[in-house]
């Protein structure tokens, strides 16, 4: 395959994983939520992310020949998973999971929003229709981020002390890909840097308003790794939990 | 979902106060004539109190119903099913939302129930006192569960308390794609392989005796009051109810080849009512009791996240805060 399309197929698998897995962590507040309003608004996201990877994977299948989505998305190895550390980590509480998914937004926001004038035509709609989607998990990431940053002396430590966390994990989301080159070139996507370079001139501002301190991030070891394959502890059991019914019964033809 | 088999609270006359014969007649004449009764109307105590027990126990049933299901959201095989199932689950903890709502309207807070709820004052439906064991269980669950709570729920729709009437029809709307989800799951188990089968009968054998315990004890060792049929609080008879949901379903579940596991169900053709094996009473009252398979797990988890988001909760009642309006 030549390296163009090589390139566009390393990109679509990065997104596709990091939907699904994130989609997935998301799921997992189902039932636990802080209060019932967010079971149902985390439930709602989790379901706009798996459904993009849904989509992303059907893409790759019909213009690159992958195996189908629920092969892809549930049984492959371990190593050939291209998502960032940061989805792959438990939910922990409810800091963790807000910051996570505000951080992992707000570049998602940009990245589709960059893909509406790719070069690779055929991810130009996905890609707006995935930024109207995005949109509405902004709007509830920010108005959470916010409320729980200036919210009691408790809550804002807790956010505070989850973003320092999670902010290593987020910058690897920008782990460039062995084909960033080419993606810029080919105006397919305008690399991993430039996307980075605008989702830190978004949340500046928020987590000001919201009285926290962003780490300096030219002080930070970004979390990279995942898009080359090495991943956390915590990818294999998620894995392994996923794909527990289909692994059942390979035999199986529809479930 | 819902819990069926509502378990009415033992009258209490020492609480209730003596009414106001002509309030009680005029409030008597307007339910006979069909019409509902709004929060700020006047009604009787005992009315007030039996709903709120009702509805309470109806909004806990659906957020504890939540969870069985919802640890197969993170096994569901392949996207479609995990999508359909996310959007079942998240629907119903929606209708706790819309359920808790419509009590408050009588006057007991959200925060009240959830309280009663995790002190085990406030039951919610047995049947998720169960474990789902299998994928093959959460779709039992979704056919077959909410098949008998469709059929509950229909009825009590047509009750007289305006809020939750209102509310049963949407959630109603809701179940009835449920229960589609939840047909087309079993039967891609039941048309699939040898193993696939077998994990779906196994999954019916084990459910088959809580689903018979679902709509309540039989009537003639079921206590409710002439007063609640009177009120429209209570529409139809736990047997009434079973008997209903027998005649819909033992006819599909045979079609796909799956067996009951009751050797004497018959419909016998004088009476023309289902005839079943006893599905030992005596269980369902040591599980409503809290000694069911999973009455501590499951309010253990509750209680957990109850815990987890006290923070949370805490910081969105802090006057000091700087957004007070969500967004949407």
């Amino acid at each position: 395959m030549d390296p163009k399309q090589e390139a566009i197929k390393e990109l679509l698998i990065k997104m596709a994983d990091d939907q699904l897995i994130i989609g997935h962590r998301h799921s997992e507040w189902i039932g636990l939520g802080p209060i019932l309003e967010e079971d149902i608004a985390l439930a709602s996201i989790a379901q706009d992310k798996v459904g993009q990877s849904y989509t992303l994977f059907q893409l790759l299948h019909d213009q690159f020949g992958t195996a189908d989505p629920d092969t892809m998305g549930f049984l492959r190895a371990e190593n050939e998973y291209r998502c960032c550390h940061l989805v792959e980590y438990p939910n922990g509480e409810y800091d963790f999971s807000l910051i996570r998914h505000f951080l992992f937004d707000h570049a998602e926001y940009h990245r589709f929003d960059m893909l509406q004038a790719s070069a690779f035509e055929p991810i130009r709609g996905i890609a707006r229709k995935f930024k109207s989607e995005i949109k509405y998990h902004i709007l509830h990431a920010d108005v959470w981020v916010r409320r729980l940053g200036t919210g009691t002396e408790e809550s804002h430590q807790r956010m505070q002390a989850a973003l320092e966390t999670a902010f290593p994990l987020a910058l690897g989301i920008f782990e460039p890909s062995p084909y960033e080159q080419v993606l810029i070139e080919e105006n397919i996507f305008p690399g991993e840097d430039a996307l980075r370079q605008r989702w830190l001139e978004t949340i500046q501002p928020i987590l000001e308003e919201a009285s926290l301190q962003m780490p300096d991030p030219s002080s930070i070891e970004p979390a990279y790794g995942g898009r080359r394959g090495y991943h956390t502890e915590h990818l294999a059991p998620l894995l392994e939990e996923m794909s527990w019914t289909l692994r059942y019964d390979p035999e199986a033809e529809r479930w | 979902m819902y819990g069926g088999g509502y378990i009415p609270g033992s009258a209490s006359p020492q609480e209730a106060p003596k009414e106001d014969p002509e309030k009680l007649a005029e409030f008597e004449e307007k339910i006979n004539r069909g019409e509902k009764i709004e929060p700020h109307d006047w009604m009787p105590y005992e009315y007030r109190r039996q709903l709120i027990r009702m509805i309470e126990q109806h909004a806990h049933s659906e957020i504890i119903g939540a969870l069985p299901e919802g640890t197969w959201i993170t096994r569901a095989p392949g996207f479609k099913r995990k999508l359909a199932l996310m959007a079942k689950v998240q629907d119903e903890v929606g209708h706790a939302q819309l359920l808790y709502s419509a009590a408050e309207t009588l006057g007991k807070s959200r925060e009240q129930m959830i309280n009663d709820l995790l002190s085990g004052k406030s039951k919610y439906s047995n049947v998720f006192n169960y474990p789902a064991k299998t994928w093959a269980d959460a779709a039992i669950i979704a056919w077959l569960v909410d098949a008998g709570a469709i059929i509950n729920q229909t009825t009590n729709s047509k009750g007289s308390y305006g809020p939750y009437c209102r509310a049963l029809e949407r959630i109603c709307w809701e179940e009835s794609f449920h229960l589609r989800y939840g047909y087309d799951t079993v039967v891609a188990l039941a048309t699939g392989t040898k193993k696939q089968r077998q994990m779906v009968q196994d999954a019916l054998n084990r459910w088959w005796r809580p689903i018979m315990h679902f709509f309540g004890p039989p009537d003639k060792i079921s206590v409710h009051t002439e007063k609640l049929v009177r009120w429209k609080v209570k529409l139809a008879t736990n047997d009434e109810m079973r008997q209903q949901f027998l005649n819909m379903y033992v006819p599909k579940i045979r079609e796909l080849g799956l067996e009951i596991p009751d050797p004497i169900l018959h419909k016998d053709p004088e009476t023309g009512k289902w005839v079943y094996s006893d599905p030992d009473w005596d269980e369902f009252f040591r599980v409503i009791n809290g000694n069911g398979p999973c009455n501590k797990e499951r309010l253990a988890v509750r209680k957990k996240a109850e815990m987890m988001g006290q923070w949370v909760r805490r910081a969105l009642r802090n006057p000091r805060q700087q957004y007070v309006t969500p967004l949407a």
